[in-house]
């Protein structure tokens, strides 16, 4: 148990152990727990982040669902006053052409009276004339009584 | 084994290293018979013996961690680790964190010097719970195949940390280091300043200041290398006690040994976590 070149020896292995655990065995091992630390903590982070994400966009989800809904609701709304309207237009448009026709009917009907008149009278006139003619075939003059057959005619 | 020798021969036989030093004719084992009377042939080597069991075993167990540390460390992922990663990262890990707790400053290294030293001398401790005949029956009965020596003469002490040549190299290393730091951080008359200036501060105290201080510097190596000396040693002492006492060892052996488990990690934690704590203390500048 005495001191002897064991510990020179020992000495020596000692500082060659500890020079090839610095130098090829503690950085790799150290540099792949501090990698794996800092992968875990960034995925961590991006799950919080993720999380916030989600949440984030569900709000706008549903607050997008209450537009949409009540965008529905105007566009119905106005389609519905458009019909109506629509409808009412056609109506009104309806009833003036109606009126329209009717009234050109009556106008037509007027004139055709106005003519029917017209003509009725002048062969009323023809017919009085010929009758008198006849009453009056003697020596009457047409032309003195013609003011009495206008007067006729006039009364018609 | 015990039937031809004496106890206390048996005792000292496991105590006894294998040496090697160089003669005039040659690198030369020493034997039993040498080894105990004056012609010892490695008597005249004096300082220059080798103990090439301690040398073989702690160099084989230094090389089996390297190696297997840097296996792993070659195909280390940042992904998901493999159970041998996960293990061996489990230990650097636990090296860091108590590095990072007591060591404050900046410096590569401290972390690869703790593990280095924890996995290294646990290793070394962890021989010490074979069995205590196993390896040297089996040295001995490969060297008598070998070369016809007798097997009571080959001597093999399996636990290097029962050697205080090993503890002794270890906190010369770590010894070595301190002084280097604190030149390093301070300057030299920093640190002379600190050993003549504390704790008493005034000129008049230098010299007992000195002795005080160069004590305190001294008594860590010294401290280090008995602490973990001393308990791996009375370890091993009693296994071989135990190991004496024929039957009996049996329901003995196996609670020592539970017992010893926690003896050999917690000797490398405390050498480990006192390095840390002198090299940081020889990092700190007043």
């Amino acid at each position: 148990m005495n001191i002897n070149a064991t510990l020179l020896g020992q000495l020596i292995a000692f500082i060659v152990f500890v020079w090839f655990c610095m130098k090829y065995v503690w950085p790799p091992l150290l540099a792949a727990i501090e990698d794996r630390q800092k992968k875990i903590a960034d995925g961590l982070e991006a799950s919080v982040r993720a999380e916030k994400d989600l949440e984030l966009a569900q709000e706008k989800a549903t607050e997008q669902l209450k537009d949409a809904k009540a965008q529905a609701a105007e566009i119905i709304e106005q389609a519905k006053k458009r019909a109506n309207q629509l409808v009412e237009d056609e109506t009104q448009k309806g009833q003036a052409e109606r009126e329209k026709i009717i009234a050109q009917g009556y106008t037509e009907i007027e004139a055709e009276r106005n003519r029917a008149k017209e003509e009725l009278r002048a062969q009323v006139a023809a017919l009085a004339v010929a009758g008198a003619e006849q009453i009056l075939q003697r020596e009457i003059d047409a032309n003195a009584q013609n003011d009495i057959v206008e007067k006729l005619v006039a009364e018609l | 084994m015990a039937s031809e020798i004496t106890t206390q021969e048996y005792i000292l036989h496991h105590l006894t290293n294998a040496t090697m030093c160089s003669t005039d004719d040659g690198l030369k084992f020493s034997h039993g018979e040498e080894l105990h009377n004056a012609s010892n042939i490695c008597a005249e080597a004096g300082f220059w013996v080798w103990n090439i069991d301690t040398m073989a075993w702690s160099i084989g167990l230094g090389i089996l961690f390297l190696w297997f540390f840097r296996k792993v460390a070659k195909s280390a992922t940042s992904g998901v680790p493999t159970k041998t990663q996960a293990f061996v990262e489990i230990l650097v890990d636990f090296v860091n964190n108590n590095v990072r707790d007591s060591f404050h400053g900046k410096n590569n290294l401290i972390a690869p010097l703790a593990l280095t030293i924890f996995v290294w001398v646990f290793l070394m401790n962890l021989m010490d719970l074979v069995p205590v005949d196993f390896l040297p029956t089996a040295a001995g009965q490969i060297a008598h195949a070998a070369t016809g020596v007798d097997p009571h003469n080959v001597y093999m002490k399996v636990v290097p940390t029962t050697d205080i040549n090993l503890t002794l190299a270890l906190a010369l290393g770590v010894f070595i280091l301190i002084i280097f730091y604190s030149i390093k951080i301070k300057g030299v008359g920093g640190f002379l300043k600190e050993l003549t200036f504390q704790p008493f501060n005034h000129w008049a105290f230098i010299p007992v200041n000195f002795i005080l201080e160069t004590v305190t510097l001294l008594a860590r190596p010294f401290s280090l290398a008995l602490r973990l000396f001393g308990n791996l040693y009375a370890g091993e002492l009693i296994f071989i006690l135990i190991a004496t006492l024929g039957v009996w060892q049996l329901p003995l052996h196996f609670p020592w040994a539970v017992f010893h488990i926690l003896v050999i990690v917690l000797q490398a934690f405390i050498f480990m976590m006192l390095t840390i704590v002198y090299l940081s203390l020889a990092h700190e500048d007043h």
